[in-house]
């Protein structure tokens, strides 16, 4: 694997196997206790995080201390560090601490890439902007495995604001090196104008794709687009792109609904819909502590291996 | 007195070998075996003499951002770039919008000595594009203004662009409009494309930039009035120049060095040293760009040189400052770009880059044909060392240049303005 997670492309298929390989194990390791493994002690993971986002803090900081590292929580939000030129700054002052990863949740696309010229240490990307949020698309795969198996010409079909979402760039690259096939559906408006050259294929009907969905993953949309003429109404949107139980019932019977959470119940995705024995949304935030210590030991663990067996870096 | 030169063995504009002997600030003669008793000789063996480059669009930030660059800074590097005139953009603080902030401009290259520093009158107050700036008083002020622009801002509003077109026809002036549709570039981070969707960053379309051309070269047609098109970057802009010309518009354009040699994959980096405005464009913008430069739809390179302090680049790549620096590898760029591809020769170069800027500013004294009787503004550059960009020998102020560590041809010998060289032997004197 490379240094860094900063992309999903920077994983490879056999990378990417590994990583979901790996959480598998450690999932059993340590089901059901707050078990310990001392694979990562002595080494330090700063969770630096410049955007909100407690449900990721937390599972990054729970899937370290699993690994019995120490972890360093900045949160720079708030602070004058909103300002460009404290991220080298920040950096700066992580390279004296002897960070041996830092996790980076950022507002700025790209603002990870920029890190990881700054410092020694792993980085890991959190989400940066309206960029990739890697660590959410191994969650979701290792989801979507536990659930169906093989991902080898599952057929997932994201839906919502495709455009701003670092969730759907990091799924789309990811599903498609794990060798699933990728429908988007969203509003026009809220597509990528080079989306034809991404590898998915694209539609603006959700009716007519959920049938041959075995995955139907539905996107937040965001307060900030409500009012900025991308579509006309919530209400508008919600009929033509939610997802409520009487769209739910067009699915396969095995069909799973995943969410990244947080939810707008009631606009991308009905309460029924969500509680439903379909959705994988309270599954996602566990799996997500599990593909993150995978991700931390892969990049962290040098050669120690994780629970009893030698895994190659 | 001031000294004589004579300059043996230069080629012309790429051609034969020949004599230049400058004399008084002029060229007292030129041709084969020139000899002149106590001229100082300067050997140009296998160099190219060209007419001292004039840069249309040049960011020289003073007054009000000193610490990326003064006018003797910027022009300093304009020397050591072959420069003999740089238009410099209104987009100081205070904004050039009036006589005296233009004759302050005026005033301080020609204390510093290194090139002409011809200042750019904004077109409104405060680049606000809402009240023409006194656009006369500048006209006649000490700087003679003939070329307005609200650089770094569109004039967006069409009544507005429509009165200032008018306007400056009373003095032969020219609007440059930076060509960048608002609305449709809020928050624009880069070229809106494959690489912006994928890279997840805030998408410029070509369009902002096409559409207000489009309606800006039918203003100029509707009101007989001249406008130059700053920094044109994509190939709509191109086909859209090309038909205003056809139907008899006087409109003229510029390209950027970095427009004809970079494109938007480099953003793939984050390294916000990439981001300008307007952005890098795909590779095929690129090669409609050459050719447009080639063909003359495109009449002039503009460097567009925009210093900024390294905090301004040292970030993410939203937060950073847009613009690049390009006096002193404006030459450089230009010969990889076109003259290695065989699209330009030298004398192509002389005219893009001298002849065609001059004449658009209405500089008289530059961009004059190496001539005797011309004034000896006189650019010899060694087309043949190719060379890694380091920008730590610049002598611009700032170190934002994209080409840093980058193998480009050719140096800049020697820079002479009016018979005295600003650079000799590849150094300031
Ligand atoms: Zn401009």
């Amino acid at each position: 694997m490379k240094r860094h997670l900063i992309s999903a492309a920077d994983l490879t298929r056999d990378d990417a196997l590994l990583v979901l390989d790996t959480a598998e194990e450690l999932a059993r390791a340590t089901e059901g206790s707050m078990k310990k493994l001392p694979t990562l002690r002595g080494r330090t993971v700063v969770n630096l995080f410049f955007e909100d986002s407690t449900r990721t803090r937390i599972s990054f900081e729970a899937a370290a201390k699993r690994l019995s590292a120490d972890v360093i929580n900045f949160s720079a939000k708030g602070s004058s560090v909103s300002k460009g030129e404290s991220l080298k700054d920040t950096a700066l002052t992580l390279e004296a601490m002897g960070a041996d990863g830092v996790v980076i949740r950022h507002g700025a696309s790209g603002a990870p890439h920029r890190l990881a010229n700054w410092v020694r240490g792993s980085v890991v990307n959190a989400g940066d902007g309206t960029h990739e949020h890697p660590t959410q698309a191994l969650l979701d795969a290792f989801t979507m495995r536990r659930r169906l198996g093989d991902l080898d010409g599952r057929k997932v079909t994201i839906v919502g604001d495709i455009l701003h979402s670092r969730v759907a760039r990091s799924n789309v690259l990811l599903l498609n090196t794990l060798g699933a096939e990728v429908t988007l559906v969203a509003p026009p408006t809220l597509l990528p104008v080079a989306v034809d050259t991404w590898p998915a294929e694209v539609s603006y009907d959700l009716d007519a794709v959920l049938p041959k969905s075995d995955v139907v993953m539905m996107l937040r949309v965001q307060h900030e687009r409500m009012n900025a003429g991308y579509f006309p109404t919530v209400r508008e949107y919600s009929r033509r792109y939610g997802l409520d139980a009487e769209r739910m019932a067009r699915l396969a019977d095995h069909a799973i609904v995943m969410h990244p959470g947080p939810m707008n119940r009631g606009v991308e995705i009905a309460a029924e819909v969500a509680d439903s024995v379909r959705s994988t949304i309270v599954e996602q935030v566990a799996n997500g502590v599990s593909a993150r210590m995978a991700v931390l030991y892969l990049l962290l663990g040098g050669s120690e291996p994780a629970i009893g067996k030698e895994v190659s870096q | 007195m001031s000294t004589t030169y004579l300059i043996k063995g230069a080629r012309v504009l790429g051609g034969d070998p020949a004599d230049i002997l400058v004399r008084d600030g002029v060229i007292a003669g030129i041709g084969p075996d020139l000899a002149a008793d106590g001229a100082e000789v300067v050997e140009a063996g296998g160099l190219v003499a060209l007419p001292g480059l004039v840069d249309l669009h040049t960011h020289l930030r003073e007054p009000g951002r000193e610490d990326a660059e003064t006018v003797g800074s910027g022009t300093r590097a304009a020397a050591m770039g072959g420069y003999t005139a740089v238009h410099a953009m209104a987009n100081t603080d205070p904004v050039a919008d009036t006589a005296g902030v233009v004759e302050q401009v005026w005033r301080l290259g020609r204390e510093a000595g290194y090139c002409d520093v011809q200042p750019v009158g904004a077109v409104t107050v405060g680049l606000k594009g809402e009240r023409l700036a006194e656009i006369g008083a500048m006209a006649d002020s000490a700087a003679a203004v003939r070329v307005f622009s609200d650089d770094g801002h569109c004039v967006s509003d069409a009544v507005v662009m429509r009165r200032a077109l008018e306007y400056v026809k009373a003095f032969d002036g020219v609007v440059a409009q930076h060509a960048q549709e608002p609305r449709l570039t809020e928050g624009a981070q880069m070229n809106e494309g494959e690489m912006s969707a994928a890279l997840g960053m805030r998408g410029w379309p070509a369009v902002a930039e096409e559409a207000i051309i489009a309606r800006d070269v039918l203003l100029a047609q509707h009101v007989g009035s001249r406008l130059h098109v700053c920094h044109v970057s994509t190939a709509g802009s191109v086909e859209i120049i090309r038909w205003a010309k056809s139907k008899g518009c006087r409109v003229t354009a510029e390209v950027t060095p970095h427009h004809l040699l970079l494109n938007d994959g480099l953003a793939e980096s984050y390294d916000p040293i990439y981001k300008v405005n307007p952005p890098l464009r795909t590779a095929d913008d690129v090669t409609a760009l050459r050719h447009a430069l080639a063909d003359g739809t495109i009449d002039i390179v503009a460097t567009d040189h925009a210093p900024h302090p390294v905090e301004a680049k040292e970030t993410e790549w939203a937060v950073a400052a847009m613009g690049m620096i390009g006096l002193e590898t404006a030459l450089s760029v230009v010969q990889e770009a076109m003259v290695e591809t065989g699209l330009l020769d030298w004398a192509g170069v002389a005219d893009r880059m001298s002849t065609a800027p001059a004449r658009i500013g209405r500089l008289s004294g530059q961009g004059r044909p190496l001539e005797a009787g011309a004034p000896a503004n006189i650019t010899l550059y060694d087309p043949s060392p190719r060379r890694a960009v380091d920008p730590a020998a610049m002598a611009s102020k700032s170190r934002n240049t994209p080409y840093a560590g980058m193998e480009l041809p050719g140096r800049v010998v020697a820079t002479f303005l009016r018979g005295r060289p600003t650079v000799l032997e590849g150094k300031l004197q």
